[in-house]
Parts: C-alpha cells; sequence; structure tokens
C-alpha cells in the first residue's frame, strides 16, 4: 500500500501490481475518481480480464472527435494473450495525449515482461500485496477506522479481526457500518454488540492451546474450528506436529548451535524457540500419552467412531493433561 | 519335476489339489477311473465329486496361495500322455503346465492388485470374460490373487458369477482368511486351508529351487517366519536384510523418547523410501510408454494431443495409490520383524525350547528379556499388532509408529 499523496494520481500510465482485491479496486477507483475530478467528462473505460482483444487498444486510443480525457482500465493483465501484449508495448513507446492507462497485474511470474516495459516506460506503480500477516491485518483495520475519522481501541480491532475473519472486503464494510451505526470511541462492547463468534478458526490454533494446558480455552478453540468448518483430520494432524515438535525439541542436545538444532529437527528456528516455550509442564510419560491419545483420535475421525467431535475433545483433553503432567 | 514342488510342506492340500484336477478329467470326459487301484486314497473321492468350479485357498501370507492356485490351474490344463497310465496331474513338462506356470496360457488368467483394492470396474470385466467358453477346450481357470482386496461392491458383483458359472469356468480365489471373503462369496466356494510351512522345509525350497548357501537359506527362513516369498527376498537382496537390521535395532533404543521419536521418523522414512525407488523404477516408464501410446511428440516433455490428458491423470492416479500400497506394505513387514523380535524375547523368557527366529541377534534378545517381564513383551507385542490395524483403519503413517514406539518404551 504505496500510497503517497504527493504521487501524481493523473499521471499518464500507472501499474497497479498485487493480489488483494479490494486494495487492486481502491486503487483503480482513486486514479479513475481523480480523472474525474479533472475533467468530469472523462470516459471511464473499465476493461474486465479477457475483455480487450487484438486491435481494440488503438482503437481506444485513437483521439475522438470531442478531444475528451479517457481512463482505460485492463484488468488482469498478466492474462492477457501474446499479440495484445505486443501492442500494449507498442502503445507504451508512443502513447497517446490525454488518456490515462491503468494495468492491473497480479504480479508474480506470469506478464512479467508487460510489467517491465511498464515499469521502464516510467509507470506510476502502485503495489498491493495479500496481507498474510495478523498484524498486518490488524494495520489494515486500524487504518480503516481512521479514514473515517474515528478511533477505535486496540482490542477492539482484535475483537473485529477475530469475529469477521481475514477477509478485507468484509472487514471494509463492517468497519465502515461501525462507523455509521456508534457513536464515540469504537470499544470492545461496541464490536461485541455488532459481531460476536469467531470467523475463523484453525487446528494449529487448537493445538497451540493444548499444548500449553489450557484445557478450556483450547475445547472452545476446537468447537470453533469444528463450527467453521475445519476438518477433523486436519485438527489431529495439527495435534500431532504440535505434540511431536514437543518431544522432539525436549529430547535434542542442548549444548548445540540454534542454527544445528533447525537443521537436525526440520524445523526453523523461531518454531523452535515457540516449542522451547511451550516446554514447560510436559514430562516425557506425557509426550507418550499425548501420543497415543492422538493416534487413536486419528483412528477415530478417520471412520474408527461414530461422534469424531467427541473422539477429538476427549483427544485435546488427554493432550492438556499430558502438558501439566511434571506439576 | 511336477508342478507341485513349490508348494512347500502342503502335502495335504496337494493331496486335496490332485484329486480334484483327477475328476475334473473325469468331467472332461478324457478317462474313466484311470489307470489301476494303486492310487486307491486319493481316487476314492474321485469320481467327478472331487472337482468344483469355485475354490477358496486360504493360509497365512507367504505360505504359497498363489503358487497352490497356480499349481492347480496347471494340473487342470496338464496334457501329459503320462495320464492316461495312472500319472498324476500336473507333470510340469506339458505344454499346458508350462504355459500355466509362466502365465502364458489363454485359459489361465491371473488377477492380481498393487493398489490398496480392486474395484466394481475391474471386477465386470473379469464376470465378462469368465462367461466365455475355454479356448483350449479345457478349462477356463481365472486366479484372484488378492481376494482379500476386493471391495465389497466388487466381491457383490462376483456372487452370481461364482455361484453359477459358465459350464468350463474355474474362480481360484486367495485371501489370508476366511474372513478376509464376505460370508457370500465363501458360502460359494470350497475352503483349502494352507499351514505356515516349516522353517526347515521353506529353508529346502530356497537351496533347491533358487541355488542359495545352505547358512543363508537356513537364516532367511527363520527370520521370514515361514513366509516363502520374504525369505527369497532376504536371502537374495543385501538391502533388504540391512533394512531389517535396522529395523530390530528399534527395540534396543526404545528407552529414549527421542530415539523413539527419531526411530519412528526412520521407519516411516525408510517406506517412503522403499515406495519411492519402486516409483522411479515403474513409474517413468509407464509415463513414458503411455505418453508414447497416446501419440505424445518426441523425447521427455514433448506437447500432448488434445484429449489425453484424462488418461494420463488416470495413470497417475493409479501411480499414487500404488505408492501408498509400497509404502503400507513395507511398513507392515517392518512390524512383523519387530514382532518377531518380541516374540523371541518372550520364548527367551519363558525359557521356550525352540529356534528364535532372530537367532543371529540372541545377545539383544537376552539383554531386553533380563530387563522386562513377560507381562511388558506380551504389552509390546500388543503395541505391534495395533499399529497393524492403525495402519490398515488409515491412520497417519508416522503417528501410528510414533505411538507404537512410545508404547514399546513404557513395556
Amino acid at each position: 500500500m504505496a500510497k503517497k499523496p504527493t504521487e501524481d494520481l493523473l499521471a499518464p500510465l500507472t501499474v497497479v501490481v498485487g493480489q488483494e482485491e479490494l486494495l487492486l479496486d481502491r486503487a483503480v477507483a482513486q486514479a479513475t475518481t481523480a480523472a474525474r475530478q479533472a475533467d468530469p467528462d472523462t470516459d471511464v473505460r473499465d476493461l474486465q480480464p479477457g475483455a480487450l482483444q487484438p486491435g481494440m487498444l488503438s482503437e481506444l486510443t485513437s483521439p475522438s472527435l470531442f478531444s475528451e480525457r479517457k481512463v482505460i482500465v485492463v484488468r488482469a493483465a498478466q492474462d492477457l494473450a501474446a499479440d495484445t501484449v505486443k501492442e500494449v508495448k507498442a502503445y507504451l513507446d508512443d502513447p497517446a495525449p490525454e488518456v490515462m492507462l491503468v494495468l492491473v497485474h497480479a504480479g508474480g511470474a506470469k506478464g512479467k515482461a508487460l510489467l517491465d516495459a511498464a515499469k521502464k516506460a516510467g509507470a506510476r506503480e502502485v503495489t498491493c500485496p495479500k496481507l498474510t500477516k495478523p498484524a498486518e491485518k490488524l494495520a489494515f483495520v486500524r487504518a480503516e477506522f481512521r479514514a473515517t475519522g474515528r478511533s477505535a481501541s486496540e482490542d477492539a480491532c482484535k475483537a473485529l479481526l477475530d469475529a469477521v475473519g481475514s477477509d478485507l472486503r468484509e472487514l471494509a464494510s463492517a468497519c465502515s457500518q461501525l462507523a455509521a451505526d456508534t457513536e464515540g470511541t469504537i470499544d470492545e462492547t461496541v464490536v461485541a454488540r455488532y459481531y460476536t463468534g469467531r470467523a475463523e478458526s484453525s487446528g494449529f490454533q487448537v493445538a497451540d492451546l493444548a499444548v500449553t494446558g489450557r484445557t478450556a480455552e483450547a475445547l472452545g478453540q476446537l468447537r470453533w474450528a469444528l463450527a467453521v468448518g475445519e476438518k477433523p483430520t486436519g485438527i489431529v494432524f495439527a495435534l500431532a506436529s504440535g505434540v511431536r515438535s514437543i518431544g522432539r525439541v525436549a529430547t535434542a542436545d542442548r549444548g548445540m548451535r540454534p542454527g544445528d538444532l533447525a537443521r537436525e529437527l526440520g524445523m526453523p528456528p523461531w518454531k523452535i524457540d515457540r516449542v522451547r516455550q511451550q516446554l514447560r509442564g510436559w514430562s516425557g510419560d506425557g509426550v507418550a500419552a499425548a501420543l497415543r491419545a492422538i493416534a487413536d483420535a486419528d483412528a477415530a475421525v478417520k471412520g474408527g467412531s461414530g461422534d469424531p467431535a467427541y473422539a477429538l475433545e476427549q483427544c485435546v483433553v488427554a493432550v492438556s493433561r499430558a502438558a501439566r503432567s511434571q506439576r | 519335476m511336477s508342478v507341485w514342488d513349490d508348494l512347500v510342506g502342503q502335502e495335504q492340500v496337494v493331496e486335496q489339489l490332485v484329486a480334484a484336477a483327477r475328476s475334473a478329467r473325469v468331467v472332461l470326459g478324457e478317462s474313466g477311473r484311470s489307470g489301476d487301484s494303486r492310487n486307491s486314497g486319493a481316487e476314492e473321492q474321485s469320481g467327478s465329486s472331487g472337482m468344483t468350479h469355485a475354490w477358496l485357498f486360504t493360509g497365512p501370507p507367504g505360505s504359497g496361495m498363489a503358487t497352490a492356485a497356480r499349481a492347480f490351474a496347471a494340473s487342470l490344463q496338464c496334457t501329459s500322455p503320462d495320464l492316461e497310465l495312472g500319472g498324476i496331474p500336473g507333470c510340469g513338462f506339458c505344454e499346458g503346465c508350462h504355459t500355466a506356470l509362466i502365465g502364458s496360457h489363454a485359459d489361465v488368467e491371473s488377477v492380481r492388485t498393487d493398489v490398496l483394492s480392486i474395484g466394481v470396474k475391474e471386477t465386470r470385466e473379469l464376470v465378462r470374460s469368465a462367461s466365455m467358453s475355454p479356448a483350449g477346450g479345457r478349462w477356463q481357470v481365472i486366479i484372484l490373487e488378492d481376494s482379500d482386496r476386493l471391495t465389497e461392491g466388487a466381491a457383490n458383483v462376483l456372487l452370481k458369477a461364482i455361484e453359477e458359472p459358465a459350464p468350463r469356468t474355474v474362480w481360484l480365489l486367495c485371501a489370508p482368511s476366511v474372513e478376509d471373503a464376505l460370508p457370500t462369496i465363501r458360502s460359494r466356494c470350497r475352503l483349502l486351508v494352507l499351514r505356515t510351512p516349516p522353517v526347515a522345509a521353506v529353508a529346502d525350497v530356497l537351496v533347491r529351487r533358487d541355488g542359495i548357501e545352505p547358512e543363508m537359506a537356513a537364516f532367511a527362513a527363520r527370520a521370514a517366519q515361514g513366509h516363502i516369498g520374504r525369505a527369497r527376498r532376504l536371502a537374495l537382496d543385501a538391502g533388504a536384510r540391512e533394512r531389517r537390521a535396522e529395523v530390530l535395532k528399534l527395540p534396543l533404543r526404545v528407552a529414549d523418547l527421542g530415539a523413539c521419536l527419531a526411530g519412528a521418523q526412520s521407519l516411516v522414512d525408510a517406506a517412503a523410501a522403499d515406495a519411492k525407488q519402486v516409483a522411479e523404477e515403474v513409474d517413468t516408464r509407464e509415463t513414458e510408454e503411455l505418453r508414447a501410446a497416446l501419440g505424445a511428440a518426441a523425447g521427455v516433455g514433448g506437447r500432448m494431443p488434445r484429449g489425453t490428458a484424462g488418461a494420463m491423470k488416470e495413470l497417475e492416479d493409479r501411480q499414487k495409490r500404488r505408492a501408498t500400497r509400497t509404502q503400507r506394505d513395507s511398513l507392515d513387514r517392518a512390524l512383523i520383524d519387530l514382532s518377531s523380535f518380541y516374540r523371541d524375547v518372550l520364548a527367551v523368557q519363558f525359557g521356550a525350547a525352540g529356534e528364535l527366529s532372530n537367532e543371529e541377534m540372541r545377545q539383544a534378545v537376552e539383554r531386553v528379556a533380563g530387563e522386562s517381564r513377560p507381562e511388558a513383551t506380551l504389552r509390546r507385542i500388543e503395541a505391534v499388532l495395533a499399529c497393524r490395524t492403525a495402519l490398515e483403519r488409515n491412520v497417519a503413517p508416522l503417528l501410528a509408529v510414533e505411538a507404537m514406539a512410545v508404547a514399546l518404551r513404557a513395556g
């Protein structure tokens, strides 16, 4: 999200690179709005993926009788046919006046030549990478509230993320909804009045809670995970890999250097550090008992028993009990 | 040499099958009561009632169910002139015997699978061909070597065909135990039970048939616990012996949790490596052959003609299923080796007479026996068997083996 306010939004050539749909749309909208502000008669041609056929570009960019300003948006530019790419490149060498070309490109290796050519031609570049880290999403929610001129507490932003999930479009609409419906500072209780529950919960979250011995929370998370459609087999896998790494890190040679240890165990160093924090309370017999419980649960969720959810609950309880076996 | 020679230690079964083959000749009208009263024992059950159209061969894996079925098929196709003089069917020399044994006889079809199950589609095809008359005018024999791998649906497809086959069609099904066949299939077949061949007999056949040194043959026969194919593999393949030795180190290391987990990992990795080796040997060639058959451009990665992606995908799926099967089989063998170790431990603990399967590891066996009690050994054997069951139920291999390893540690 490299939005620099000083940038010239009316640059004759803009490339929007990334895969986050909402941000792509926003970047395109920003450019078209700026063009319309400069000249209300601007003709905007938004070409959906596959709409740009050979020959069309020269037709679109040729000067019209009324010499109005034109914005041409090409979506999914990475998928353009080879002939069309040639035309676009030719156009880049010889751009038409009064025409703004906006190329929306997914980035990556596909259609990279076109992207490079556009950058070389001095395009204004807007990048919209996918937001993957929780911190980035949190920042996005905060920025959304700020954009509507409202202040929101940190907890409120977190609660909203938990409840709505990580789809940016839904998050953005939730933010604007909250901003429109409420007054004053947006805090946790306000969010809880409108949004409750948990949109996303993965087996790994269940496993992280279970291996630190937080039985109640782990069971709650398990219920959410099942409710949002996580597969029982996936949850068992997460539990197994959680306990397995506990066992392997605990029994590894303590004197080893972190890099060697990581190679030996086949885990990234940050994960080893995290597992070390979870080690407290575990004993050798605990790991053994937990592994056996998980293996039983795996057989149960693969058709061995009538109620996979019950088997999983038993398994989570057994694992978190094992996590406190030393005390 | 006769076709029955490779059936190790199964005299009773051979007797029954010979009698059946004689009756089969009666059915064909090739001979009346053959010869004189010399072989009256077999002759008594003869007449035409010794023969039937569906047989179920059962016995422990490696006891030679498929070998018995093939030998029986050969004896049904035997055209030796000696038969007129009262010779035993299945001479092993005539064209019928020979082609049936090497698998090129037109009327003997052998069905086996290298994936996890035999499906309805393949079985329908089989039923269709079963309704034809034998090309050679004698018997059409269909041998289902893996009838325990028939899915339930596939077994049901077979029912009708097995109950009332075409007049000259014989079904020979092989399964480890009677329970592996549907009750409805079982009730339509005549049952033949093979026993676990004695170690001495297995060693003997290895020396006689494969020309293996007697000492090595004795070791392999002991280690394989009556599984003839496995014994042969152990005797001939140094890699297999090495892997087995590797597996048998596990019981000595399970005291330490880290070693348990690492041991489980290496066991599963070895199985995966086995599967990969098979895949490398067969898959690439298979893929290239199919590509050529479908008319791909020459060279690796050449362009494929339109509409052939489906066939390629089908082959890929099959290869994937085969890899799963190979990995599972290889793990299963390792588990059997493990259980043989604990069996020896138990034998030492109880002071039982008789040879150990792992005679060459006697020291290790005695050490483990000294360190634990028979109850613990029994629990450990249980754990190994539970792991086999778990694998059968599709539990993730690594998880199942880990659970077993920690159970061995607990004793």
